[in-house]
């Protein structure tokens, strides 16, 4: 049973993780029907910013929860600015392209972030420090939930709920809707829709720098490559849970780490992508629009 | 108020309107009607800005707006109730008509306008918690015309609001378009194929074909040209 439940938990972190990617990948999506290819860079890129941050900070020797704080903050502002950047040079001019143009765009801007922090930072793994320490109180439990997984959870958590918060609520966030239900519409009533996009690209990148931080946090090695394989893993997820749908996106990113977990634990982990992958290829086959993913319908 | 001069605009390579020049001055209720494709609709969006315009002006109190973005216009009062309602279909009543007063920042006055807009469609206030997509077509008309009006528009350009309507909410749709012009004093700019209901309450017109003006004048000179009458009256 012990077993079990660690199982449990691990695949709950893990579905935490795809789940703060696959946000911006639905988001995207949602607002201007774009797969954003390089969104796993974004990920990438926030995991070195902390990386950097975190490591000049303990040099200076800093305290760890100053660190912890002030890396995160490096990480997502960094990362947000990539996001923004990368909107207004490499989809924003293809907007009224075919979609093709755009997907192409998005590789290309993938491929082009990898190699530069590959030239950058070299192919190596670089060690990540140990931010978030093992918490006494987490003793009696700590062989079942880990310190880090635990605070990937808590941290996840509120994140969604800030985020629920926003879009349900907040002008912004309407607006944000609104933009992603109908753009001519949208424009009519006075939103700058330019500046929706910018926000949503901004919000993504954000979440994403956050998984990435804690990821690299909680595994303790990175390199360049990093990001790709998180973001195939996380758009699965978005796919599963119905692309474009907030709710969708982290139900698809929870029932994919479960999936992995339990794979890994009761198979073997040489199986873990076998088992994620024809999880995806059999909701295909039979729900194509994921999880909560709705068929559209308009009435006229 | 508003005013175009030969202005043209198009998709791609095919030019929908063709040099259109018209006024329209303040406090009137303008129409312009023309059979499917003639480019009245086009001629809106390009007002609004949706459509990028050509060549030409379009000036509003004599300042150019066609070179500004739709958030721009919109904020200096032209707003428009597009062709096919334009429901946001997973809003709820209540939140498209926020969306409608997405520019204003008076919250007080917007509360005000709420009412108002209730006063004039009761029916919307009883659904204000269901998403938009679940009206029907009368009440999505009737939520996209008060979502124009959140707006406190100056120029309200209304896109065909007949279409697909039941006889007698079309009657009910004209009768607060005329009272939203008489009691606030709103500028409107009516595109329609329903000619005749259009010209009733109406103070002038232009008939719009192939993207060019061919027939100008008073709604009443309108209703008994002959021309307009074999072509849109079914005379």
């Amino acid at each position: 049973m012990d077993y079990f439940i660690e199982l449990l938990f691990s695949g709950l972190s893990r579905g935490a993780i795809y789940a703060l990617i696959a946000l911006g990948y639905t988001m995207v999506y949602g607002i201007i029907g774009l797969i954003n290819f390089a969104h796993g860079e974004i990920y990438m890129i926030g995991a070195f910013t902390s990386f950097i941050v975190a490591t000049i900070l303990t040099i200076l020797g800093f305290p760890a929860l100053a660190i912890i704080v002030l890396a995160g903050l490096a990480a997502v502002i960094w990362s947000a600015s990539y996001g923004f950047t990368i909107e207004k040079i490499a989809y924003k001019p293809l907007r009224h392209a075919p979609r093709l143009s755009a997907l192409i765009s998005a590789i290309g801007m993938s491929m082009f972030l990898q190699n530069y922090v590959l030239l950058a930072q070299t192919s190596d793994f670089l060690p990540f420090p140990q931010l978030i320490p093992d918490f006494d109180f987490m003793e009696p439990i700590a062989h079942i939930v880990g310190s880090s997984d635990m605070i990937i959870l808590v941290v996840t958590t509120l994140v969604m709920i800030g985020l629920t918060l926003l879009i349900k609520y907040t002008k912004i966030g309407k607006a944000m809707r609104a933009t992603s239900q109908d753009r001519t519409m949208a424009m009519l009533v006075g939103i700058n829709v330019n500046r929706i996009i910018s926000v949503t690209f901004i919000i993504g990148s954000s979440l994403a720098a956050i998984g990435g931080m804690l990821v690299a946090s909680h595994i303790g090695q990175i390199n360049f490559y990093i990001g790709f394989i998180a973001g195939i893993k996380a758009f699965t997820a978005a796919v599963l849970g119905g692309i474009g749908s907030i709710p969708g996106a982290v139900l698809g990113s929870v029932v994919l780490g479960l999936t992995e977990s339990f794979a890994t634990g009761y198979v073997s982990s040489d199986y873990e992508d076998v088992f994620a992958f024809s999880l995806l290829v059999l909701i295909l086959i039979f729900k194509p629009s994921g999880i909560l993913g709705k068929v559209d319908t308009q009435k006229v | 108020m508003l005013k175009l001069e030969n202005v043209q605009s198009g998709y791609g390579n095919i030019l929908a309107v063709k040099g259109i020049s018209l006024e329209v001055n303040k406090g009137e209720i303008i129409t312009l009607i023309g059979a499917n494709g003639a480019g009245k609709s086009t001629t809106l969006l390009t007002i609004s800005g949706i459509v990028s315009c050509r060549a030409g002006r379009i000036l509003l109190h004599d300042e150019e707006i066609h070179t500004l973005g739709t958030d721009e216009i919109v904020k200096r009062g032209i707003c428009q109730v597009p062709e096919g309602r334009h429901i946001f279909p997973e809003l709820t009543v209540q939140e498209n008509l926020d969306m409608g007063a997405f520019m204003r920042n008076d919250t007080k006055q917007i509360k005000a306008d709420l009412d108002y807009v209730f006063s004039l469609f009761p029916i919307l206030e009883e659904r204000k918690n269901q998403d938009g997509g679940t009206l029907s077509g009368g009440e999505q008309q009737m939520l996209a015309v008060s979502r124009a009006l959140m707006a406190q528009p100056k120029l309200l350009l209304l896109d065909e609001p007949s279409m697909g309507l039941a006889p007698l909410i079309i009657k009910q749709i004209f009768e607060i378009i005329r009272k939203i012009n008489e009691e606030s004093n709103t500028t409107i700019f009516l595109v329609e194929q329903n000619a005749n209901q259009a010209l009733q309450i109406a103070d002038r017109g232009y008939v719009i074909e192939n993207g060019k003006i061919t027939i100008t004048g008073s709604a009443e000179s309108l209703l008994n040209n002959q021309d307009v009458q074999k072509a849109y009256l079914g005379l």
